[in-house]
């Protein structure tokens, strides 16, 4: 303890920047509008799009300052870099350094705001005070009107918990792994059960605010970007299918804006009862697929399923929505010039703004395969599935070689996979 | 008709050549282009040029604005093409502004022609659009400001905060306003070979083009920012393409923590091998079988136990048994006769089980840590208990006999072998004598270690001996059950 109080506020942001690494969201969109434009002394302003100010090498985006308060942690969860076994350097910030720190980056224009995370220490009451101080000076001391993402911890108490959706703009809960067994296994300290009542106590606090806001004009916000979950993918045995199971229930019952999937990656002192290896990237790339498929392309969470291997796993060579199609080939070729939005959202190669181009040019002329080919990235992958006044696939879609001849070639993969 | 008036205004075969005050005035554009659609000045007849541009080309042509005649109709132009254009006129293209004419006049005729997205026209704007509205959203996140403190001495200074950005397109004047709404109460400047902003919290002035030596080299803050940007990135995962495409090098020279790419890069596969070495992960696939199991045990140095001067003790007992008994790991007899549970507590353990009635060559038993871990006084090899981290890391071995055997019901003995079934340390006197489900379907009973016994004395030796037959007793009941 005494050693760390000479850490300096660089290797502090080090060792707590770097301990925040593996929560993947990074996100600042859609929150309210906001301004400092004719404030006292206020700074910031959140426009609803969200703003990456970087890129790391990894290809994710840097948007907030993304740190952990302290990484001294009480628990023990196999999968964490910072659990109480694990011999990683510790460190811990004051609210106020954490204050000035973002200030200091958000007045440089370097962030979008604060993504404040922390291992639990003491109890998870404290833990959760500190973090809700941090984002009470920023909020009340320096009118701070950027974006401030808060992990919320589900064992603390939901007054404060509450308080933490005062003044952010988002919170989050981790449900950690896609299954309960597994969450038993790895992080035996932690309850889905609580988990799951406190991201419904959330939801809860979430359609209170919206709807007193109706009625209200200045009734208090209550965390405007909603709240978010993440899950690591590849720590436990749950398979693609299970993942996109347990999604599709959260997004139903906590209405969340993101479920956020993170590879499980190699962490430095690891346990034992991790697996081995760690999965493909790919494989996350597939998750995410399936989950714009739920969310913008009309598809089921069951019809996801469908599009699974016989391990219950996506294909890794070919996109889910792809895999889909090849499996209900029957449903195929679409006439582009008659099919309904629904039946062109399924065709593989056509996305969502493809599809609205193809609806509104075909008030204007009979689309032909050169049309097409103008609205869209690859015709190539198009035009197996679609039927234009000048094309129509010949037993395409009959053909055994079909996915071989779609799916993309070794090279490209590599690229998502190093 | 209409052609009969438009010739009072327009003379036939006239060449005009607008000339732009502005780059980005798109302002100045739709005056002129209002006037010369209601003089039905077709697009060929028109050249657009914008400050610095080549206007020499056209020395003949008619350079005064057209006057439409006083009954000309209005021209149309509807939302979605307003929107696109805005922005598109900011683009570089020379040929920006004959462009929006030639939608714009063609609109008159085909008032819903931009919906038509695979025309070539609109299929432009909206590629101009597009770049504009990026070139945009990049200056809004990769501007980078640096500090200029007050002078010393000048109480009424104000911080300085100083940007050099280079953007592709005529945006900044666009995009002052995202700029002032975020940093109102700052005083900062935005410095582009365009021009330039500055804002002292209560107007906005504009300045001439300016140079990268007109802005501050350096800020303190960047050390930190670089610090953070090297420490966020996961050098597990490298994705340089994903990068490159939403940050392009041409941004890099004015951003500070750029710097820092190809070393990070570099870096990062042999990093992840470090990370993975220092993780002790090299477990490969499950051993599938016992045998398998005790090859791999002896062969085991992944915590510092495997490497004293000892042998690793293999579980024994039937492939199929329905109780598993675990204990902590093998003391020293043990470790000499390679057998579990052969030493004193062994030998107690096996008084007890006698007592309740259970078989123990009918159960399966063996050790949570499969090395005996010790420290050495004189000729003793005195038994130390294993580390979380040193069960944490043997724990494979014990889920992999469990996998095997698939025992009904395990019994675990002390606080090690709870801590290797269960992941996290518990107390034995809160656990003990209720079944706690595993996730495979069996369950787990806890119990204190016969050595415990062993240390104690008198009335607290019987009163734990009392508690232990009670727990075994439990466990042959529970067994019966479970068999029936």
């Amino acid at each position: 303890m005494e050693r760390m109080a000479s850490h300096t506020v660089l290797q502090k942001l080090e060792i707590l920047a770097d301990a925040a690494k593996y929560d993947a969201s990074c996100a600042s969109s859609g929150t309210a509008k906001k301004s400092s434009l004719g404030s006292e002394k206020g700074i910031g302003s959140t426009e609803g799009m969200g703003i990456c100010h970087a890129y790391a090498p990894d290809g994710r985006c840097i948007s907030l300052l993304k740190i952990l308060l302290t990484n001294h942690c009480v628990f023990d969860c196999h999968y964490c870099v910072n659990r109480k076994s694990s011999n990683v350097q510790r460190a811990r910030f004051t609210p106020q350094e954490v204050v000035d720190l973002t200030l200091a980056f958000y007045r440089r224009n370097y962030i979008e705001g604060l993504f404040l995370s922390s291992g639990i220490v003491k109890s998870s009451n404290h833990t959760m005070e500190q973090i809700v101080e941090v984002a009470r000076i920023l909020r009340e001391e320096h009118d701070f009107r950027g974006y401030i993402h808060l992990k919320t911890i589900p064992e603390a108490d939901a007054e404060i918990v509450h308080q933490a959706g005062l003044y952010a703009d988002r919170v989050s809960i981790n449900v950690e792994l896609p299954t309960d067994a597994g969450l038993t296994r790895l992080a035996p300290d932690k309850d889905a059960r609580q988990i799951e009542g406190a991201m419904g106590k959330v939801k809860d606090d979430l359609s209170e605010a919206k709807d007193a806001q109706k009625r209200f004009r200045h009734a208090p916000r209550f965390a405007p970007a909603g709240q978010s979950t993440q899950m690591i993918v590849g720590a436990d045995a749950a398979t693609d299918a299970d993942i996109v199971g347990k999604a599709s229930r959260l997004y139903d019952n906590f209405r969340l804006r993101r479920v956020y999937y993170s590879a499980f990656s190699p962490i430095p002192d690891a346990s034992a009862v991790l697996p081995l290896k760690r999965p493909p990237l790919i494989r996350e790339h597939r998750l995410y697929q399936s989950d714009w498929l739920m969310r913008f392309y009309g598809y089921k969470p069951g019809e996801v399923m469908q599009a699974t291997e016989a391990d219950g796993n996506l294909p890794l060579d070919i996109d889910p929505k792809l895999a889909w199609a090849l499996k209900f080939r029957e449903q195929f070729p679409v006439d582009v010039n008659r099919a309904t939005k629904e039946q062109l959202l399924r065709v593989p190669g056509l996305g969502v703004k493809a599809v609205h181009k193809i609806l509104a040019s075909r008030r204007h002329r009979t689309l032909r395969l050169d049309d097409v080919a103008k609205l869209t990235l690859s015709i190539t992958k198009v035009r197996p599935f679609i039927v234009t006044t000048d094309w129509r696939p010949v037993m395409l879609t009959d053909r055994a070689d079909l996915r071989t001849m779609l799916a993309p070639k070794t090279e490209q993969l590599e690229l998502f996979a190093a | 008709m209409r052609e009969a008036r438009s010739l009072e205004n327009v003379r036939l075969g006239t060449y005009y050549v607008v000339q732009l005050p502005e780059p980005d005035d798109f302002g100045f554009w739709r005056e002129r282009a209002r006037a010369l659609v209601q003089c039905e000045v077709p697009p060929d007849r028109i050249a657009w040029v914008e400050p610095g541009g080549n206007g020499d080309l056209f020395s003949h042509g008619e350079r005064r604005a057209p006057v439409p005649p006083p009954d000309a109709r209005a021209v149309r132009a509807n939302k979605r093409f307003m929107a696109l254009a805005k922005n598109a006129a900011l683009h570089s293209d020379p040929d920006r502004f004959a462009l929006l004419y030639r939608l714009l006049w063609r609109i008159q005729s085909n008032p819903r022609m931009m919906e038509d997205k695979a025309d070539a026209d609109v299929r432009r704007i909206e590629e101009l659009d597009k770049a504009v509205r990026r070139d945009s959203h990049k200056m809004h996140a990769f501007v980078r400001f640096r500090l200029v403190e007050p002078e010393e001495g000048d109480d009424d200074a104000q911080e300085h905060y100083v940007a050099w950005f280079e953007p592709e397109h005529h945006i900044l004047r666009a995009n002052a306003g995202f700029f002032m709404r975020r940093f109102s109460n700052m005083h900062w400047s935005i410095l582009t070979p365009q021009g330039s902003l500055h804002w002292d919290t209560e107007t906005m002035r504009e300045g001439p083009p300016a140079q990268r030596g007109d802005a501050p080299g350096g800020d303190p803050m960047e050390e930190l920012w670089r610090s953070y940007y090297a420490s966020i990135f996961n050098p597990a995962r490298l994705k340089i393409g994903a990068m490159l495409k939403e940050m392009p090098r041409k941004y890099w020279k004015n951003m500070p923590e750029a710097a820092l790419i190809p070393e990070l890069v570099a870096g990062a596969q042999k990093r992840e091998s470090a990370m993975v070495e220092a993780g002790t992960l090299e477990f490969e696939e499950r051993p599938e079988t016992l045998e398998a199991i005790d090859k791999a045990i002896h062969a085991c140095r992944k915590c510092p136990i495997g490497e004293l001067d000892n042998s690793a003790v293999m579980g024994e007992g039937p492939r199929d048994a329905d109780l598993m008994i675990v204990g902590e790991q093998p003391g020293d007899q043990e470790d000499l006769a390679g057998r579990p549970f052969v030493g004193p507590a062994g030998q107690l353990l096996d008084v007890h089980l006698e007592k309740v009635g259970i078989d123990r060559r009918a159960a399966y038993v063996t050790n949570t840590v499969k090395h005996f871990k010790y420290v050495q006084r004189g000729k003793r090899r005195l038994h130390q208990s294993p580390g979380a981290k040193e069960i944490d890391t043997c724990r494979w071995w014990i889920e992999s006999e469990r996998a095997i055997v698939q025992p009904k019901l395990i019994l675990a003995m002390g606080a090690s072998a709870a801590r290797g079934m269960l992941g996290k340390t518990v107390s034995i006197s809160k656990v003990r004598g209720e079944p706690i489900p595993l996730e495979d379907g069996s369950e787990l009973w806890v119990t204190a270690h016969p050595s415990y016994l062993l240390r104690l004395d008198g009335p607290a030796r019987e009163e734990q001996a009392r508690l232990f037959d009670a727990d075994l007793a439990a466990v042959k009941e529970r067994l019966e059950e479970l068999a029936r």
